[in-house]
């Protein structure tokens, strides 16, 4: 396990790109390195190019049969994404929102997971399946749901998620050159942010957390779309004279708890944000292993923020009432940096 | 076809004693009176053709050349096993004999198959894929998803439904608005053809039509072969569900028995060489339960393995 990599970001070299280009071109990379590399899903191919554009010009570039378009199957898309990878490719399959991939769950939680376990080592799932959540948009419960936790809980799947488009290049990449099944979620309201992107071949290893903002008073541990408003949150506490340390998951298996240890460990007090819902969610885990190994030395409960337990409803009213933000991060930062123990 | 069909039923008669007797235990899907499916398919695919069958798989695993020995140290979770014990009688996997992997989930074998036809269609060459399953997987949507890629793709895939008449406690009829799964076929714009399971030659036929079909880019068949599970869902199912003088009949159509007495009638073998086939096929089992029950359980620690190749920062 690796400390906290706060190079691995945003380098300064390299061109600006939206976290949809870094996709894309990730994509175009993988395609032109290995021709095992298949991409699979609805809608992918020109002239649409993906329903977010991320995949534009790929099927043109590199062929239908590469950039391959199906039916409307979520459960054959990642099934065929399972089988071709048995078979020696390097299948990266679209669920195009996350939602659907309950479809697809069999797939990927009974055979790309367990395949090389059952097998006794024999066989490989080399497969990378990318989702993208839809929360934050307005559109409703069916099509904006944060659900990496049910895959997490899952020994055999990785579960990456990025928040800056470098992220994006770097863990995709990984993800599509790695041995065993991954699951990358992106996140919709994220695709048009900009920033630095290495140019050439980019790998960020699997399981290292990014410092995205150093600080010495609170630890605020998120991920995705989540970061953002983390360094939202930090930004306005700076101005009140609270410094906060944001670390970046970026992948929750494998589990940078390294990273996550060493800062609460400077810092004494966490709070851990994500869209997910906040009951039985990700950051329960992430509280838990602060719990466990740092009890004696931290000075504040920790803190989890997340989605509240509802569904989320399509009013923008609605979604709000349900989703964190930056300022109910900014909140239960200031609740743990004013708590006192033993007063 | 008749050794291998002999040995499918060596194999599967000696795993059931051994369960009657409390020699061992362990859940067991048997495939006893489909084995003639399995011995056929066989007998038509080239060791690099690939097969995704089912947790009912022994004949099919056997008939595809998985080796008796490791097979059945498999099955009975040993060390030794083909997988090292962690698959189970459920999940068996042998690339080397073509056999990709067996399914514990009904249908979910079939997607994962179009997706080998899909490699080897992108490879080039004229590999072909099996996908062996039972009419219950014919109510999925896994099944619907995966035939109809299969179909809109031409993918080279042979469709093996081994009909035995009950998807677990369920017969096919309550289960299904047609009358033959092959019916299905023509849904997905791509031949569907019903043969009797229980006659080899018939099978063969059948499946080599198919096969050949798929090796020259004409794209997927579903081949239906009628048959009857002899020893229901599962090793000690009462089959209550069962109608009165079904299972009797049943037996009377037993293919093991039927294709060695048309073999003696043909004259394509003595009752001297039949009974030789047989006796090989006992030893050679026999030979393999010995060194299976001998073998030891992996060990505790190897739960933890091949969970990751790389298990770097995974909480294992």
């Amino acid at each position: 396990m690796s400390a906290a990599d706060a190079t691995g970001t945003a380098g300064s070299a390299g061109t600006v790109r939206t976290m949809r280009e870094a996709l894309n071109l990730a994509l175009d990379e993988a395609l032109g390195a290995d021709p095992a590399v298949l991409l699979i899903g609805e809608d992918l191919a020109d002239p649409g190019g993906g329903i977010s554009q991320v995949t534009k010009g790929l099927s043109t570039r590199w062929g239908n049969h590469r950039v391959r378009d199906t039916p409307i199957s979520e459960a054959a898309i990642v099934g065929a994404a399972v089988g071709a990878a048995l078979a020696g490719l390097r299948p990266v399959a679209e669920v195009m929102i996350m939602d659907f991939i309950s479809i697809a769950l069999d797939q990927l939680v009974n055979h790309a997971a367990k395949s090389r376990f059952m097998s006794g080592g024999t066989l490989s799932v080399p497969m990378t399946v990318r989702t993208a959540v839809f929360g934050g948009i307005g559109s409703g419960a069916t099509h904006s749901q944060t659900l990496e936790a049910w895959l997490a809980h899952i020994p055999g799947l990785k579960v990456v998620v990025p928040s800056t488009p470098a992220d994006a290049k770097g863990l995709l990449t990984s993800c599509i050159f790695d041995d065993d099944p991954c699951v990358f979620v992106e996140n919709v309201a994220l695709y048009g942010t900009k920033g630095p992107v290495p140019d050439g071949e980019y790998r960020i290893p699997l399981g290292r957390a990014a410092i995205a903002r150093p600080g010495d008073d609170v630890t605020l541990v998120a991920y995705g779309r989540t970061v953002r408003d983390a360094l939202a949150a930090a930004e306005t506490l700076a101005g009140e004279g609270i410094e906060v340390e944001v670390v970046d998951l970026r992948s929750l298996v494998p589990f940078d708890a390294d990273a996550v240890l060493g800062s609460v460990a400077r810092t004494r007090r966490a709070v851990v944000a994500h869209h997910a819902t906040r009951f039985a969610g990700f950051g329960a885990e992430v509280a838990g292993v602060i719990n466990e190994e740092l009890f004696g030395e931290l000075d504040a409960p920790v803190q989890r923020i997340g989605a509240a337990f509802a569904p989320i409803g399509s009013a923008p009213t609605l979604e709000a009432a349900v989703m964190p933000s930056a300022s109910s991060i900014a909140a239960a930062v200031r609740r743990t940096v004013g708590h006192t123990t033993g007063g | 076809m008749f050794e291998r069909m002999t040995l499918i039923r060596a194999c599967d008669d000696r795993i059931r004693r051994g369960l009657s007797s409390g020699e061992f235990a362990f859940t067991y899907w048997p495939a006893t009176g489909q084995e003639a499916i399995a011995a056929a398919m066989g007998a038509v695919l080239r060791t690099d053709d690939q097969l995704v069958t089912t947790y009912r798989g022994l004949h099919d695993q056997l008939a595809k050349g998985v080796p008796v020995g490791p097979l059945v140290a498999e099955v009975l979770t040993r060390g030794t096993g083909v997988n090292a014990g962690k698959g189970g009688s459920m999940h068996i996997a042998h690339p080397p004999s073509g056999l990709v992997l067996s399914t514990g989930i009904v249908g979910s074998g079939l997607p994962i198959a179009a997706g080998v036809a899909l490699a080897a269609q992108l490879r080039g060459g004229d590999q072909v894929t099996v996908a062996s399953f039972g009419d219950g997987a014919t109510g999925t949507g896994s099944f619907h998803e995966a035939v109809n890629l299969a179909g809109l793709w031409k993918l080279p895939l042979v469709l093996l439904c081994q009909n035995n008449r009950y998807a677990e406690m369920t017969p096919t009829f309550a289960a299904q608005p047609v009358a033959h799964v092959a019916e299905r076929a023509s849904a997905y714009g791509i031949p569907g053809t019903t043969v009797d399971g229980n006659d080899p030659d018939a099978v063969h036929r059948a499946v080599a039509a198919a096969v050949d079909r798929a090796r020259e880019g004409g794209g997927p068949t579903l081949v239906e072969c009628t048959t009857f599970r002899l020893w229901g869902h599962y090793f000690g199912d009462p089959m209550r569900y069962m109608a009165e003088g079904e299972l009797e009949s049943a037996r009377t159509a037993d293919p093991v028995g039927r294709y060695r007495a048309t073999l003696l009638a043909e004259h394509v073998f003595d009752e001297a060489a039949a009974a030789a086939v047989e006796e090989q096929a006992h030893e050679e089992v026999e030979v393999a339960f010995v060194a299976a029950l001998e073998a030891a359980f992996p060990d505790g620690g190897e739960a933890f393995t091949d969970v990751y190749l790389d298990p770097t920062g995974v909480p294992l």
